[in-house]
């Protein structure tokens, strides 16, 4: 029985692979392909983005800034220096890493409004650097990016990207999933649960906060890395405040402590303004309702939400 | 004193106001309701885009930018009844993200209504600018500084006072209290919402002949008055003011003495500072815990 | 030796002192309790004791270590456990990762091994899910095994914090007020588990306002009022002395 409850991993990340390997059956053109591509890259950093909102009971408004960083990190160590790609990855992730650290020590000692203020601040720094600094980065124009190289050989176009993105949100996902059910992740919970229950029972939840940000921060980097080197291109309309308002609304949408809904989350809202081209300029409108929306009437997300509505239906 | 710094120093009061106003409105809402309203800037671009609309009509300049208050006030009101008061009981990272919402749901509104493109105001009396110990100063700029100095004289006496206003207060320090003397503290949060925003559409109205007005000028401008009114203490308004003031004086020296390509910095880096170092603000008030 | 000391602990609130130039002792495997009306300052203590509160002045020495001013996670590690009066419980997890979550400090689990999910910690955590399964069938939770900390009634939540206290396998465990708002029935089956965590070594200080619970199951009272001490000894000892009488027990019959 007590096996029972731990099921519900290993059946969820099945079902992932199996839909991630069959979907290209329905994807008929480039152009959807693309989609699904971006799908997949906004799913990575939403796992991660639910760990340290829907898991820890944080919050980050400057989420964009991580992405950006790896994203950026990458396309001026390739552009510019000349790096192999995979190296550039590696040393991206590794500076996020220590900023991650670095930063995250004295924000996290901050809660609730000032915690999402001071995420907003980071985030948007990021963003004014970015684009101030065009020598290197190529100012609000952008740069562009050489292709990813593996052993020499360069990775392109749109079929090879989906397994590759398919596979890094297979991984991103069954980390966040063995993370949540281990001691580190029950802690982080109980941090979310009430704070002071979780340091009596010894977590510290300086420490603890600070390795989820940091974890949070790492997937959104590797995913802003792979974005810069699929699109060719960097520019900083990724590293907005409002880009960091739709990956939250994402994971808030799709289901808060939940890993699939974090997930189901960035697809919803990933392929919403591209189905619906027609009301483009009705985006903004769209996306402030659905946030309203969500926390007024399905505060714990669609994902969830939907999971207590068949409990209550089969009893 | 050099013309050029009179000229930075009288452009920071300027902006500084104008931030002021705005942290005021943080102020007012949050003293009602430990709420951070992130849509506080979208009130600031209502009031400016109304009044343009308004004026372009043909309507005279006075009317356009009280019907433009108006409706910035009748947004904040309808904001807190539809968004606000049904999730009043949810946790803090709901309530900020409902107002995050918002901001989006309005922006997005604003470019149906409006559109993209940036509008001027008519300066309430003419472009003639005045020479001060060299400096060039506009007369809009007085009209900012005049009427911010007048508005704040008057919630001084609303809040100190007037029955309503002294209710406002004691919500601030003690909602329970409050309720149990018989003030309506939902009430309360309702008139704070639509107060706040007509505060910010003041300032929206004020600044548009100077610094231009569109859609999207409400991001910036709310930021920097949150960072305002966290400089000068969360919760406190002769704080915000302070704050509003000293931010737009130190984002002016910093841009016309250190880099304007990173003015935008110094408010989030002032909020960063803040939080970090002093997170009760210049004048704030700490608070303790009870377990 | 005694296990715990508090030498001239006093703790203030601006003006109020809500305890004041506190001494006492508690010895190793007792059942130490503390008594007082409300407001004498016993949750002030306890929260003193438990890191949560930082003293204003004075010491307190655990197992010999000077422990003053230590953060609760540290006093957790030096095996300080505690449950609380107004319920910390994990709403958001379910009532057996609760007493998990207890376990912490004595799961071996770093971050990598988090997220890769070798077989040692697949079988850590099996392991670590028995164990806290027989600590809730021990406090009488048997019933509660695959529910939803939410689901749970308050009595049940009361123990469900003292099981996800023993799970810390602590060696002094502080209790405020864990028979507050349980019926009779209830009480005496509280009354019977702390004399169980006693009988296994667990040194016990006890924060309880009933009496019938404090006579029956102490080793030595402490009486708090206007937090300062006011009497100290056995039961009997304390029960007689006329202070005590006239501050607290002539007022309130329990």
């Amino acid at each position: 029985m007590l096996e029972r409850l731990a099921a519900p991993r290993t059946g969820g990340l099945l079902a992932l692979a199996a839909f991630a390997a069959l979907l290209p059956l329905a994807l008929v053109n480039n152009y959807y392909y693309d989609v699904a591509i971006l799908v997949g890259l906004n799913a990575i950093v939403c796992v991660g983005l639910n760990l340290l909102i829907g898991y820890a009971g944080q919050i980050s408004l400057g989420h964009a800034g991580f992405f950006g960083l790896g994203a950026y990190g990458s396309a001026v160590l390739t552009a510019r220096y000349g790096w192999p790609p995979l190296a550039a990855l590696a040393a991206a992730t590794a500076g996020v890493t220590v900023t991650a650290f670095v930063l995250g020590r004295p924000i996290l000692r901050l809660r609730g409004h000032y915690l999402a203020m001071a995420t907003l601040g980071l985030g948007v720094i990021i963003s004014i650097v970015i684009a101030t600094e065009d020598r290197l980065t190529g100012g609000p124009d952008g740069m562009a990016v050489p292709p990813l190289a593996v052993l020499g050989a360069a990775v392109q176009g749109e079929r090879v990207w989906y397994w590759i993105v398919a596979a890094c949100l297979l991984a991103a996902v069954w980390i966040a999933l063995n993370l949540v059910d281990s001691p580190p992740g029950r802690a982080l919970r109980a941090l979310h649960g009430t704070e002071i229950g979780a340091e009596v029972v010894g977590i510290d939840s300086a420490r603890h906060k600070l390795t989820v940000f940091v974890v949070s921060a790492v997937f959104a980097s590797v995913a802003g890395s792979l974005s810069a080197h699929y699109s060719g291109f960097v520019t900083p309309s990724k590293v907005t405040f409002l880009h960091s308002i739709e990956l939250v609304t994402m994971v808030v949408f799709g289901g808060m402590a939940s890993t699939f809904g974090a997930v189901v989350g960035a697809a919803v809202l990933t392929m919403l303004p591209q189905l619906l081209t027609v009301l483009k300029d009705y985006e903004m409108l769209v996306f402030g309702a659905v946030l309203m929306g969500t926390m007024i009437f399905m505060p714990r997300g669609l994902v969830p939400s939907l999971a207590a509505l068949a409990a209550r239906v089969r009893a | 004193m050099s013309a050029l710094l009179v000229q930075y120093l009288v452009t920071g009061l300027t902006v500084g106001a104008v931030y002021a106003l705005v942290a005021l409105g943080f102020c007012i809402i949050y003293n009602a309701s430990q709420i951070i309203n992130f849509a506080q800037g979208e009130f600031v671009m209502i009031g400016g885009m109304a009044a343009v609309s308004f004026s372009d009509i043909g309507l005279p300049l006075p009317l356009a930018v009280a019907l433009a208050v108006a409706a910035a006030a009748l947004v904040g009101l309808a904001l807190e009844k539809l968004a606000v008061e049904p999730a009043r009981h949810a946790p803090v990272v709901m309530l900020i993200i409902i107002t995050i919402g918002a901001s989006i749901f309005l922006r997005g509104l604003a470019t149906l209504v409006w559109d993209k493109k940036l509008h001027t105001l008519p300066a309430f009396s003419g472009d003639a600018p005045i020479g001060f110990f060299g400096a060039v100063v506009l007369p809009q700029s007085l009209w900012v500084l005049g009427v911010t100095l007048a508005i704040v004289l008057l919630l001084a006496l609303f809040f100190g006072r007037t029955l309503l206003g002294k209710a406002m207060l004691a919500t601030s320090y003690n909602r329970l209290a409050a309720q149990l003397v018989g003030i309506d503290v939902r009430r309360m949060l309702f008139i704070s919402f639509g107060l706040s925003a007509a505060l910010g559409a003041i300032a929206g109205a004020l600044i548009a002949p100077i610094a231009l007005t569109s859609y999207d000028i409400g991001v910036m401008l709310g930021l920097k008055g949150f960072a305002a009114a966290m400089l000068g203490g969360m919760g406190s308004g002769t704080g915000a003011v302070l704050g509003g003031l000293v931010l737009g004086v130190a984002e002016t020296l910093g841009a016309g003495y250190v880099s304007s390509a990173y003015k935008d910095v110094i408010a989030f880096a002032v909020i960063l500072a803040v939080l970090f170092f002093m997170p009760s603000g210049l004048l704030g008030v700490r608070s303790s815990d009870r377990v | 030796m005694s296990l715990l000391r508090a030498e001239s602990l006093s703790k203030r609130f601006g003006g109020l002192n809500a305890i004041a130039d506190l001494t006492f002792e508690v010895e190793r495997g007792a059942v130490h309790s503390v008594i007082g009306p409300n407001g004498a300052g016993k949750t002030t203590l306890l929260n003193l004791l438990s890191g949560v509160y930082a003293p204003s002045s004075g010491r307190i020495t655990f197992d010999g270590r000077d422990v003053t001013d230590r953060a609760p996670y540290q006093l957790a590690a030096r095996g300080i456990a505690r449950t609380f009066q107004n319920l910390q419980v994990f709403f958001n997890m379910s009532a057996l990762e609760n007493v998990m979550v207890g376990r912490h400090l004595h799961e071996r689990c770093g971050l990598a091994a988090a997220m890769l999910r070798p077989p040692r910690v697949a079988r850590a955590e099996r392991a670590c899910r028995e164990e806290s399964a027989e600590l809730m069938r021990r406090v009488g939770l048997g019933a509660y095994l695959s529910s939803r900390a939410s689901a749970l009634p308050y009595g049940a939540l009361k123990r469900l914090e003292i099981a996800r206290a023993l799970a810390a396998r602590p060696r002094m465990l502080l209790l405020d007020e864990p028979a507050a708002g349980l019926n009779p029935t209830e009480t005496l089956e509280i009354d019977e588990l702390i004399g169980g965590i006693a009988a296994d070594g667990v040194t016990v200080v006890l924060v309880e306002h009933n009496m019938r619970l404090v006579m029956g199951v102490s080793d030595r009272v402490l009486v708090l009022d206007f937090g300062q001490k006011l009497a100290e000894g056995t039961a009997e000892a304390v029960r007689g002395d006329p202070r005590v009488v006239e501050a607290y027990l002539g007022a309130t019959e329990h």
